[in-house]
């Protein structure tokens, strides 16, 4: 009896003993994170809160002066306007394109597939400003497009192809095609193909087994994939600023010129916050919409 | 569950091989007219090029001023391979082991530097920078581009840790192992091509960073994207191509080291 106790007695200690040990070992797990996220912290949170405070600072003054002049003048909103039009045709070109690609590497053998994949994940690890480079290469007045085409006869005169939105947005539909197709085609990969078969074994032909089956449970990787392009776009400076020769101002070029030419913080942190608040606010749709997770699927 | 081809004869979808070819060729067509380019021995930026040299090489390896900002830019990339690699290692562990609360914060905290625009970025850090005193430092080009690539390390090691059987290193913490010792002997060795692969991602992700380096990566230290990106904007120059064919080689052996990897762990 007496032993019996000692026993639980031991029992009970030891237990709370483990406990203990696990929840020390829990914290020490969980600080394993923290270097990460005091760099993210200390490098982007705080910076960023920074320029939403400065935001509220024009001429030494706090007020709402920054954002006023965004509704005040033409010029701002018509900077918008540019920044989510060119965006939302890049992303409507991107999906156009880029479906097909992920439609069919997602029906492919393995192999097969892979192959087809490098096409799409070397030129998404080339550098921005390589292939922008590129582009204007190839756009330009003595470049392969106008060579060939004058070659067969089409045109007389080369055409106005880089320096311009034209320029603009074939740069940008390169850079932002892998974004898209990557998504999608590991969404596309886990569909089931007898789904498909089946559609086809009770009388759908297949354009109806495509749109009835194939393209709703495309839906999650295709909205997580566009919505990215879209709000990468929005904040994109590299290749608007080389390929748009100064046509194209996006908000991101705006921002740029503000701080480094005007040293005015406040008018570039307002059009900052603005941007992040519609790049988040897009970030929360997908994550209602498609989950998060999605979007980094490389 | 069966991927595979539907029952439709392959040439009623020729039309769709034939969209999906064009736009592989469009994807990867700059690249491979870049690299002829860069052998031309003309001025001019003609493709195909007419006479083969290699003088734009020379150009660019004769060059003081290219040869500092690259070697500042390898110095930076090899720097941020030391620190993100293994930051970014500890995070994804502490993302995977722990169960707790906070880990799915923690997830989007290490997403953020892919959401937040990079030219907020870029400013932010201009901003604090110059209250740091910073600004065109070695220290402020790691941290930053650090930021930039630990959250490719933090995926890299997740999914490397996802297609690692856990059990393993209970079976060594039964044995008496300390965490820290079960992960060093028993983890690390079997997810250490994972680890590579993030590693050969952060070098690349700071090799090629533009936006950011136009604010922090000026004087001293000014980075080679920088160069290239000014230099861009007053002239084409086809040194700028071979630069830019030395980079994609770069990139593609670290892609096919990657890849050689990823079969190993197969």
């Amino acid at each position: 009896m007496h032993d019996m106790t000692a026993c639980q007695r031991g029992h009970t200690l030891n237990r709370q003993e483990l406990a203990a040990d696990e929840r020390r070992e829990k914290r020490q797990i969980l600080g394993l994170s923290l270097p990460a996220a005091a760099i993210i912290l200390i490098l982007l949170v705080i910076p960023v809160g920074w320029l939403f405070a400065l935001s509220f600072v024009s001429n030494g003054e706090i007020g709402l002066a920054n954002y006023a002049r965004m509704v005040e003048y033409s010029a701002y909103l018509s900077i918008f306007s540019t920044t989510i039009l060119v965006s939302l045709f890049v992303t409507l070109l991107c999906i156009v394109l880029g479906y097909p690609v992920a439609y069919l590497l997602g029906q492919l053998p393995p192999r097969l597939a892979t192959i087809g994949l490098a096409f799409v994940i070397v030129p998404f690890w080339t550098s921005i400003l390589v292939r922008t480079y590129a582009w204007l290469v190839i756009l330009q007045r003595q470049g392969i497009v106008n060579d060939a085409l004058i070659g067969i006869g089409l045109i007389d005169e080369p055409l106005r192809l880089a320096h311009n939105l034209t320029g603009t947005i074939i740069g940008m539909t390169h850079v932002m095609l892998p974004f898209l197709v990557l998504p999608l085609y590991a969404t596309v990969r886990n569909i089931d193909g007898d789904l498909m078969r089946a559609a086809n074994n009770m009388g759908a032909s297949p354009a109806r087994a495509f749109r009835d089956v194939f393209l709703p449970l495309s839906m999650p990787g295709l909205i997580a994939g566009s919505l990215l392009v879209f709000i990468l776009c929005l904040g994109f400076y590299v290749t608007p600023q080389i390929l748009g020769g100064g046509r194209v101002i996006m908000v991101s070029m705006k921002i740029q010129q503000n701080v480094q030419t005007y040293f005015d913080w406040g008018a570039g942190s307002a059009l900052g916050v603005v941007l992040l608040l519609i790049v988040f606010a897009i970030f929360y749709l997908v994550h209602r919409l498609a989950g998060l997770d999605r979007i980094f699927a490389r | 569950m069966s991927v595979g081809p539907l029952p439709i004869a392959p040439y009623r979808r020729l039309w769709l091989y034939g969209v999906v070819a064009g736009v592989l060729f469009f994807l990867v067509a700059p690249i491979f007219i870049v690299i002829p380019i860069s052998f031309s021995d003309s001025e001019f930026l003609e493709f195909p090029p007419r006479g083969f040299s290699f003088r734009w090489y020379a150009a660019y390896f004769n060059d003081p001023q290219w040869m500092a900002a690259t070697r500042v830019s390898l110095i930076a990339a090899s720097l941020t391979v030391l620190f993100a690699t293994p930051l970014g290692t500890a995070a994804a562990y502490a993302i995977h082991r722990a169960q707790s609360r906070w880990v799915r914060s923690l997830h989007v905290l290490m997403l953020l530097p892919q959401m937040v625009p990079l030219i907020l970025i870029g400013i932010g850090l201009f901003y604090v920078y110059i209250q740091l005193g910073l600004v065109n430092s070695m220290l402020g080009i790691v941290l930053a581009h650090t930021l930039l690539a630990t959250p490719f390390v933090v995926v890299t090691v997740l999914a490397g840790l996802q297609s690692f059987d856990m059990t393993q290193e209970k079976v060594a913490r039964s044995l008496g192992a300390s965490w820290p010792v079960a992960f060093f002997t028993v983890t690390l060795p079997q997810i250490r091509l994972s680890v590579v692969s993030g590693g050969f991602f952060a070098f690349i992700t700071s090799l090629d960073e533009v936006v950011i380096g136009l604010f922090v990566a000026g004087g001293d230290n000014t980075v080679l994207t920088r160069r290239m990106f000014l230099s861009l904007r007053d002239q084409i120059e086809p040194t700028i191509a071979a630069i830019s064919s030395l980079l994609i080689v770069i990139t593609l052996a670290a892609l096919i080291a990657v890849a050689l990897f990823a079969r190993k762990a197969d």
